[in-house]
This record gives structure tokens, C-alpha cells and sequence, in this order.
């Protein structure tokens, strides 16, 4: 539980975090919050030569209405998100999601950023920005692009993020029609051993967590809900096309299973506006 | 707070005082091991095999050696000449038992995955981690023996040239004829088949050693968190070949143990032999890891039970074959865990013909040893499951059917089937209140309204009625159960010149509160406020003798003799009074803290004054010792047999197969109560583990004997989110066997609690035709049976039942 010898840099903006990841890009990893990243490295599943410090940058830390979207800093923690007025009126799944990640302590650390960038795909925040339709702000020594959250997750723990990049803002949509969220784990604390963020309405967007390498999208239900289909009709078709992980906690062909189940009350929660 | 003899006379025992321990704990300012400051201390990374069994071929170290702040690194051959003995294993069950030599190193042959087979010691936990990592060991991976039926059946060797991996059988089988007699003439048999999966005892501090010489006086101290620092000494003298009176072993506090720190580790012989070495203390904290992987394990047993019974459901006989993983090594009470629960399958049941036999068998993984309850767990598990499934086969309500078999209030003390002598017991007025409490004819009605509806939460409910065999124990019962050591327990309490009191205990609390019961025992005695007694303990310097703390046996052992030294201290003041007062020591009464003259109680003398009166000895008696100290030494006469009900309620989601606890109904028996809150919390902590095992938690291996959950995000320890508010009852029936009437608490919780739970959860789908299930108690598992049950014709099934019950689990 003793990390690798590392180089502790501690970055006061943007451009400084953005400087020094252009340094050694490969061998650098940006720390924000550390819940994810710490551990790994303290297994020496990770062992990064330099690590920068990116919490302090001032400025990162917001959620804000911006007209047709809500933008959120990177480094908002998760606690910030899940209390944030703007956040719990414009984008209730996104409020309620931050409020169900890990343990108090780990929402008081945690950052939205952070655990986009980490690409974990049992993590319950990508899923919440995928099924909303957010859009990326990343920032690079090209300068800013922004990247849609369809295109972000590519592989387990990858995502579109360059090794001399910075995630710095998140948006997502205003005025999702309905919404659910459902989160299936033994203890509190745990990640999902399967996971469902729904918007339902005229564009429905169902993203599942721990259904396999990346954070995906159900689009099977998708399809049946466009074409009118009820939840329990469209769950059914929750696991299709997916291949989710086998583990400790549940065999592929449970989650396969456990997955139309939490998808059919995601659903009815959400046309019932009950989250 | 500050009180005076006379004030002190109103009595503590039995209240619900706080916790005088956990101010220093809550806020941080307890020390443990690796809170000690210890300058120059080196420190020390054990690098361990990453495969279960292997041929260890080479171990270079240069690397290792090349690394910054690395002081030296040894190979397990480096230091085989440090050893005086292997290490100890102090329960030898039978005469012919196998026992492979094991050292704290490793040398030709690795045996599980974390042995250790080199160590490095550098000037920082970091340096000697890294140096560790580079440490280039030259394996042969051999076979291993890693599922426990496949190695009991020598399907693979777990030691190169041992015979078998069968370490000892044991059996106790007093009247085989009577066994087969009932069997033969039963109207309904039930035969089933239980694993007890390996746990992890996850104490929240992990071990920790820090070993500091006086190279030039030869004495060395060990500090340890351990729970054992008596028996430590002891043990590392003999091993490491040190004089027994130049160890000082000190366990700090110590952040809990479960049995886990009841041993004697590699670890702590390795810092002991280190700084030995190197003339300069070591010291080595473990990580979660490695406690996961090096600490020893419990539980690990397959179980056969089979229950012969009448037509009303009476039980004749039980019959119990037990499997036991011993891991790869015989660590200090490995062994014996078993035979802890040998003599208690027939549990609480007036049960006339009874047949137990255990083998023990050798595996490539992490030694198992005690853990929370040491084989009574497992008993109490088999035969309350069994006992549900007879109810079931039956037809019979399972609150009823155990009314049925009980041993009846007037039947103590009772001599069991198995040999033991139950000392006191109302096994019904337990259950009685306990089914009060839960509402249990309630239940009854909400569950018989969900199956009507068929909707997907369903409830169940499940009974565990238990007793347990504890306050180890009657020295002579242990010498006729082959255990090396005795049972008893040493205390001293002495008066100092203030008034003021110091007990000093030979067991060692870790968690368990005893600086507070034992104060509360000894201030009700001498009449003097708690806060006015200090309790010294867990340091051999200042406690030189004792057996420690395991068992359940703290205060029906140690606080006998505790009282019992208390009681030779008003003894001797007595003298010391009724020299002062003038009268015959017959003529004087005492009453906290106070003597006075029989019929004229104005005349009298405090025990605080007696105290100074001692200490200056200007006037005492002729031939008095100036001192107003007693110690007494206390080896019990029996066992004590906590006793009681518990009731769990759980919904079971049909859907996902998500087991919620929503109900728990705990009542214990363990006689007098000298803190109700500190008997709470330890039924709180038991029940917490205990659910733990039915629902959450396994030490699972791979095929290649790889431990899969080496970190708390894997090995499922619940948390206060997962657990509701437990209903606690109570029942007093006073332990015949102590002065105090006292009977063990520590383990119950653990002991009753697993069956409970499963036994709901059974009982929530038993309408569907589930009859059995494997622990832990995981969703899939639950959905895999209510699929598998569904997909048979139910009726049918109750048929098949009553003809032959035969419940194998699925899975594992």
C-alpha cells in the first residue's frame, strides 16, 4: 500500500497543469479529487513519475445555468453537485446520481472530472452525463475543443482525453422530460454491480454502468422507446448487443439479466417522475 | 469525579456506564503499534509467494541490497539458523497428527500464496517496499491442493513428501450403536451438506510489530498487536531461542482481534530475529493485503449433518462430519477450532444418541485458526439449518419444533450426549421473548399475505436458538482435549497509600472494555468510585502472569479472579481493622469499603485509612506485611453455556435476488451482566460479523489457490448501511460455575447470528420450492434458486421432501 517513487507538482491554473503534462505526457497523470488514481498507485497498478496536483486551480469549481445547458467545472466535487440548486432544478438525474456515488467521504473529495476522465465503466457519473447527452470541454496545447460524450469513452479506463489534455467542463442539456436512476450493489458504498441512468421523452437516452469495458448506451431500448414501446417491452431488450463483465459479484449471464429488471424500473421511475 | 469510600458504596455493577476506554480511542489519542515512536527503528518488507505452492529455487538480492536506504535482506535459508524451533502449534488434537515443520521463512517450498520467503530492511517503509519489489526469487511452480475435498481426497500434494494432506482425525462417538439404532428406526431422516466458507477476520487495525533490543543487556520488547502477549513471550522464547525472562512483550492498543491476533506470527519471530541481527529495532505494519493473505483466515469447513427423527419431530440422534481446511500450516490453535465445536451439533436439543467426527486436511492456502466463535459458529449453523429443514419436511412450524426438542429449564445442570455438563439454561423463556419481541405470529400473518399476492418482495423469517461452550476453560478439560496450555486466569489488586486501586490483569483487552468492567467489579468491592481503580494490563513487565484474552472467557475467568484477589485484600484489611479497633476480626462487618464493629457501627475504619495505615506500617499486626495487596489465581471449574434466540427478518426481492435485512431480534442469555451497554455493544459487533458471513463476506480463491479478495473493496465487510437497528432482549440465568454468575458474551452474537439469516432467507422462498442456500448469501445466488425452484412442479417437490431429504447447495 506504498505507492512507487513519484514527483509531486502542484499546478496553480490551467495553462501551469497543461505545461507540465506537456513535459512527459505518458508519465505524468493529473490528480484532482484522487480517488480513483490514489489507490491504483498505492497498489502500484499505477506509477506515474509525476503527478500534478490540480485541486487548487481556482475557478473549476461550479455548476452554472447557461441557457439551453447547465455547465459544471471540472473540479466540482461530487457533494457540490448533488446540493447545487441549478443542478437539482435543470438537471435532477445528474444532482441525484452525484448523490449516490461511494460514501460522504468520498463524495466530499471526489470530482466530476476526475471520474469522467478515469473512464471507469462501473462509475455512475459517466452515466449520467452519457444518458443526458453532455458535451466535453477539453483543454489542450491546440487550445479548447469540445468533445460529446458519445464520442468520449473508448476503452476500459481510456477515453478520448490525450495524454496532454485537460478535462476543464462539462454540459449537459436543460429540460430532460423524465428521468431514473437505479443502482444495484451489496454494500451502500460500492460501485454498481450494474447500473441505469434513463431520460425519457422525445430523445431517450438509456447508459448503463458495468455492462462492459466502456460506460454504454442501451440502444436496443432506445430503439423500442422511440418506437413507443412500454418500459417493460423495452427493458427487455436491455442486454442486447452487450457483452458485461463476469466477476466476484455477478456472472455475466446475472448481469445480463439483473440489467432488464433495473432498466424496467429506471424506466417506470422515470414516466412516473419519480427518479 | 472524585468520591470517598463511603460515596463509593452505591454499586456500579450492573449499570450501563460508560466506556472509560473510548475517549482516548474516538479521539484518536490511543496508541497502537504503529503510533509508537521508536528512534533508529528499521523497517521491515516481507516478500511473499505469488503462487500457492512452488519450489522455491533461488533468491537473489543483490538488487534488493543496491537500493537506497535498504540496511540488509535475508533469504529464508539466511535465516534458518536463527530458529530454535519451528513455530508453535499448541494443540496437538491426536498422538498421530501430521504437522509439516513451519518456519517464519519459507526455504526449499513455498506452501500458499503470501508465504514469505525473503525480507528486506531499510530505513523507511518505502525503501524497503520498493527494495522488496526487486527481489528476485526463482520459483517451480508445483500442483496445489486447493479445493478442500480434491486435497482431502490427496488429489494433489499440499507439502512435497508428506504422506497425505490429512493432518488428523478425531472422533467422538460414545455409543455408535445407539447412533445407528435411532437412525434405523426413524420415522424421518435429514441429511445436509454445509460449507463454511473461508472469512477474513478484517480487524479495523492490521498487525503490527516493533521489536527493540538493548544489545547490551540481552533483554529485548516486543510490542505486538496482539492478544496474547503472555503467551507470546512465552512462545518466542521457545522459538527463537531467546531466555523467556529477558522478553518483554507490550500489546498497545490494540484496534480489535476476532481470534486473528490469537497466534503467534512469522512476523513478529522475523523483527524479533532482525534486531537480534542487526542490533537495532524493527518493526514492520501490515497491510490490508497482506492481512487478507498472511493473517490466518477462519471458518473452512464442509459439514455433513444428518438428524433422525420421530413423526412429531423429536430428534434421536445427530450425526456430524466435518471437513476442516487447515490451510497450509498448523498455526497456534489451528487444529483444535473444530472440536471447539465438536461437542454442541446437537445445539440446544435434548438429543439421546450423538456421533461427531472432524478431519483435518491440509491445503495450499493461508492457515486458518480462530476466528469469533472457533468452530461453535459452524455447529450452531449446521444444526439450525437442519433443524429448520426438518420443520419443513415436517410441515411444522419452526418455533414450534425447537419448543419440541429443547432441554427443559428443569433439566440443569444438564449432562449432554457429547460429555459436557451444561451449566445453567431456560432455553424457552429465550425463545419466548424473542418471538414476543420480533411479533413473530405477526410475521407469520404478513407473510402468509405476501405469498397470497405473489408479490416479488417476500418476506421470511428465521430462527437460530443456541448455546455455546466458553470461558476457556477447566485446565484438566483442557489437558483431556490434548491443548498444551491451561485455562486459568491471574489478577492482583492492590491498594495504594490514597486509597486509590490498581488491578492488574492477565488478559488483554483489545476493544473488549475491560479497563472499565474490570474497575466497575473491583470499585462495587472496596467501595470505591470506578474512576479510582486504574487497570493495568497487556505489558508482561507489569503483569507477569495470565493467559490472555480469547474465548469469551475474560470475565468469567480473569474477573473470578479478579474478585477473588479483591476478596484477599478485604481479607487482610480485615485483620488490619479489627487490630486497630480492638475487637476479634469475626466481630467486624464489611460493607463498601467500610468495616464496623458488629452491633455498634459507629466504630469502624475505611479501607482507604487501612490503605495508609498499610503503607506507613507504624502499627500494624504482628507479623503483617505492609502492604494491603491480594492476587489470586483463578482455573475455572466448567465451562460457562451462554444461551438464547435470535430472529431475523428479511425481505428477499424475487426479481434481483437482493437479500434486505430489515429486522433483527436478538436475546442473550449470559447470566449477571456487570455493564449492560458493554454486553450491548458485544452483541452488536457479533451480530454485525455474523450477518456478514451469511450475506457478504468470503475469502474466495481461484482454481490456482489465488486469494481474489485481498482488498476491502473485495471482501465484502458490511457497514452500518447495511445493518438496521437490532432489538435486544435479555434473559438472566446466573452461571452456577462463577462467583460472579457471569457467562461469555464476546462470540454469541457471532455464534447465533449466521444461521438466522439464512434460515430467513430459506424460509422467504421455501413457497417456491427453495429448500437450500449457499453463504454468502449473494443476489445471483438467490436468483439462480428462485429460477431453478421455479422451474419445478411444487407440489411435487413437497412430496419428494418428506420421502428423502437430501439438500446439497448450488453452487460452490
Amino acid at each position: 500500500m506504498i505507492p512507487a517513487s513519484f514527483e509531486y507538482r502542484r499546478a496553480g491554473s490551467v495553462d501551469e497543469a497543461l505545461a507540465l503534462l506537456r513535459q512527459d505526457p505518458d508519465g505524468t497523470k493529473l490528480l484532482a479529487g484522487g480517488h480513483s488514481l490514489l489507490p491504483l498507485m498505492k497498489l502500484r497498478l499505477a506509477t506515474p513519475g509525476v503527478l500534478v496536483d490540480v485541486g487548487r486551480i481556482g475557478g473549476l469549481s461550479y455548476v452554472r445555468d447557461a441557457g439551453d445547458h447547465v455547465a459544471i467545472g471540472a473540479l466540482t466535487r461530487h457533494r457540490d453537485l448533488e446540493t447545487s440548486d441549478v443542478a437539482r432544478s435543470e438537471v435532477p438525474l445528474l444532482a441525484h446520481v452525484a448523490g449516490q456515488v461511494g460514501d460522504p467521504q468520498v463524495r466530499h473529495r471526489g470530482t466530476i472530472g476526475g471520474s469522467l476522465a478515469h473512464g471507469d465503466p462501473a462509475s455512475d457519473l459517466p452515466a449520467a452525463v452519457l444518458a443526458l447527452g453532455g458535451t466535453l470541454v477539453v483543454q489542450g496545447p491546440g487550445g479548447t475543443r469540445e468533445v460529446p460524450v458519445d464520442g468520449f469513452f473508448l476503452g476500459f479506463l481510456e477515453t478520448a482525453l490525450g495524454p496532454d489534455e485537460m478535462l476543464t467542463e462539462i454540459r449537459v442539456r436543460k429540460g430532460a422530460a423524465g428521468w431514473g436512476f437505479q443502482k444495484f450493489n451489496r454494500r451502500a458504498q460500492d460501485w454498481a454491480i450494474v447500473g441505469v441512468a434513463a431520460v425519457v421523452g422525445s430523445d431517450p437516452r438509456v447508459a448503463l454502468v458495468n455492462m462492459g469495458s466502456t460506460t454504454v448506451r442501451a440502444r436496443g431500448v432506445e430503439e423500442a422507446l422511440a418506437a413507443g414501446a412500454s418500459p417493460a417491452d423495452a427493458a427487455a431488450r436491455a442486454a442486447e448487443g452487450l457483452d458485461p463483465p463476469s466477476d466476484l459479484n455477478a456472472s455475466t449471464e446475472y448481469r445480463q439479466h439483473l440489467v432488464t429488471v433495473l432498466v424496467r424500473r429506471a424506466l417506470e421511475g422515470a414516466t412516473t417522475g419519480r427518479g | 469525579m472524585s468520591a470517598t469510600a463511603t460515596e463509593g458504596a452505591t454499586r456500579v455493577v450492573g449499570t450501563r456506564m460508560l466506556r472509560r476506554e473510548d475517549p482516548a480511542l474516538l479521539s484518536g489519542e490511543a496508541r497502537f503499534v504503529h503510533d509508537l515512536v521508536v528512534p533508529g527503528a528499521l523497517h521491515m518488507a516481507v516478500v511473499r509467494s505469488p503462487f500457492a505452492h512452488a519450489r522455491v529455487t533461488g533468491v537473489d538480492l543483490g538488487a534488493a541490497r543496491a537500493m537506497p536506504g535498504v540496511v540488509a535482506a535475508f533469504s529464508g535459508a539466511d535465516l534458518a539458523g536463527e530458529w530454535a524451533a519451528p513455530m508453535p502449534c499448541a494443540w496437538p488434537v491426536t498422538a498421530d497428527m501430521q504437522s509439516p515443520a513451519h518456519y517464519p521463512l519459507a526455504v526449499d517450498e513455498a506452501c500458499y500464496v503470501g508465504d514469505g520467503v525473503a525480507v528486506v530492511v531499510a530505513t523507511s517503509p518505502a525503501a524497503a517496499a520498493d527494495a522488496a519489489a526487486v527481489v528476485d526469487v526463482a520459483y517451480e511452480e508445483l500442483p496445489a491442493a486447493v479445493d478442500l475435498e480434491a486435497a482431502a481426497s490427496d488429489a494433489a500434494a499440499a507439502h512435497l513428501g508428506a504422506p497425505t494432506n490429512r493432518a488428523y482425525t478425531w472422533e467422538l462417538d460414545p455409543d455408535p450403536s445407539a447412533v445407528a439404532a435411532a437412525f434405523a428406526g426413524a420415522a424421518v431422516t435429514v441429511s445436509e451438506r454445509y460449507v463454511q466458507q473461508r472469512l477474513v477476520p478484517a480487524a479495523m487495525e492490521p498487525r503490527g510489530v516493533c521489536v527493540v533490543p538493548q544489545p547490551f543487556g540481552g533483554e529485548v520488547t516486543v510490542y505486538s498487536a496482539t492478544q496474547i502477549p503472555h503467551i507470546l513471550r512465552t512462545m518466542l522464547g521457545m522459538t527463537a531461542g531467546v531466555p523467556e525472562e529477558r522478553i518483554r512483550v507490550v500489546a498497545p492498543s490494540v484496534g480489535g482481534g476476532f481470534g486473528s491476533k490469537l497466534d503467534v506470527y512469522a512476523e513478529e519471530l522475523l523483527c524479533l530475529a532482525l534486531a537480534r541481527r542487526l542490533r537495532r529495532p524493527v518493526r514492520w505494519t501490515e497491510e490490508r493485503t497482506e492481512a487478507a493473505q498472511a493473517t490466518i483466515q477462519g471458518r473452512g469447513q464442509i459439514q455433513e449433518i444428518e438428524l433422525a427423527a420421530t413423526a412429531d419431530g423429536r430428534i434421536q440422534a445427530v450425526r456430524a462430519r466435518i471437513v476442516a481446511d487447515m490451510g497450509a500450516y498448523l498455526q497456534l490453535v489451528t487444529p483444535g477450532v473444530p472440536l471447539l465445536g465438536a461437542f454442541l451439533y446437537h445445539g440446544v436439543y435434548d438429543v439421546p444418541a450423538y456421533s461427531f467426527s472432524c478431519v483435518g486436511v491440509f491445503t495450499n492456502k493461508t492457515p486458518t485458526d480462530a476466528y469469533r466463535g472457533a468452530g461453535r459458529p459452524e455447529a450452531t449453523y449446521a444444526i439450525e439449518r437442519a433443524v429448520d429443514t426438518l420443520a419443513r419436511t415436517l410441515g411444522q412450524d419452526p418455533a414450534e419444533i425447537r419448543r419440541r426438542n429443547f432441554i427443559g429449564a428443569d433439566q440443569f445442570p444438564y449432562a449432554s450426549v457429547a460429555g459436557l455438563t451444561f451449566d445453567s439454561g431456560n432455553y424457552e423463556g429465550a425463545l419466548d421473548v424473542a418471538l414476543g419481541l420480533a411479533d413473530y405470529s405477526g410475521l407469520r400473518e404478513e407473510q402468509g399475505r405476501r405469498r397470497r399476492t405473489g408479490t416479488r418482495m417476500q418476506l421470511g423469517v428465521g430462527l437460530s436458538c443456541y448455546v455455546e461452550m466458553c470461558g476457556l476453560a477447566p485446565s484438566r478439560v483442557l489437558a483431556s482435549l490434548n491443548y498444551v496450555a491451561g485455562g486459568w486466569e491471574a489478577a492482583t489488586v492492590r491498594m495504594l497509600p490514597t486509597g486509590k486501586v490498581q488491578v492488574v490483569t492477565g488478559s488483554s483487552p483489545h476493544g473488549q472494555g475491560h479497563e472499565t468492567s474490570w474497575s466497575m467489579l473491583v470499585a462495587d468491592k472496596l467501595g470505591v468510585a470506578p474512576d479510582d481503580v486504574d487497570v493495568l494490563h497487556s505489558d508482561t513487565a507489569i503483569s507477569p502472569f495470565g493467559l490472555d484474552t480469547y474465548g469469551s472467557r475474560s470475565l468469567s475467568v480473569g474477573g473470578t479472579a479478579i474478585v477473588m484477589a479483591a476478596d484477599r485484600v478485604i481479607e487482610k484489611a480485615r485483620l488490619l481493622a479489627a487490630h486497630q479497633l480492638e475487637v476479634a476480626p469475626e466481630d467486624l462487618e464489611y460493607e463498601g469499603g467500610r468495616f464496623s464493629v458488629r452491633g455498634s457501627a459507629s466504630r469502624a475504619a475505611e479501607l482507604g485509612a487501612l490503605a495508609f495505615a498499610a503503607f506507613v506500617a507504624h502499627d500494624l499486626p504482628e507479623g503483617m506485611e505492609p502492604n494491603l495487596e491480594g492476587s489470586a489465581t483463578y482455573d475455572p471449574v466448567n465451562f460457562t453455556f451462554p444461551f438464547g434466540t435470535h430472529v431475523a427478518v428479511v425481505e428477499v426481492d424475487t426479481e434481483t435476488g437482493r437479500v434486505e435485512l430489515s429486522r433483527y431480534v436478538a436475546v442473550d442469555d449470559c447470566g449477571n451482566q456487570v455493564n449492560p451497554l458493554i454486553v450491548d455493544g458485544q452483541v452488536h459487533g457479533g451480530i454485525a460479523q455474523g450477518v456478514a458471513q451469511a450475506l457478504w463476506e468470503e475469502a474466495a480463491y481461484d482454481e490456482a489457490g489465488n486469494l481474489l479478495t485481498t482488498s476491502l473493496a473485495d471482501y465484502l465487510v458490511p457497514a452500518a448501511s447495511e445493518l438496521p437497528s437490532f432489538t435486544l432482549g435479555r434473559t438472566v440465568t446466573p452461571s452456577p460455575s462463577n462467583p460472579l454468575g457471569a457467562k461469555g458474551i464476546g462470540e454469541a452474537g457471532t455464534i447465533a447470528s449466521t444461521p438466522a439469516v439464512v434460515n430467513a432467507v430459506v424460509d422467504a422462498l421455501a413457497h417456491l420450492g427453495v429448500t437450500s442456500m449457499e453463504m454468502p448469501v449473494t443476489p445471483e445466488r438467490v436468483w439462480r434458486a428462485v429460477r431453478g425452484a421455479a422451474g419445478q412442479s411444487q407440489v411435487e417437490q413437497s412430496q419428494i421432501e418428506q420421502s428423502q431429504i437430501s439438500t446439497t447447495g448450488g453452487g460452490a
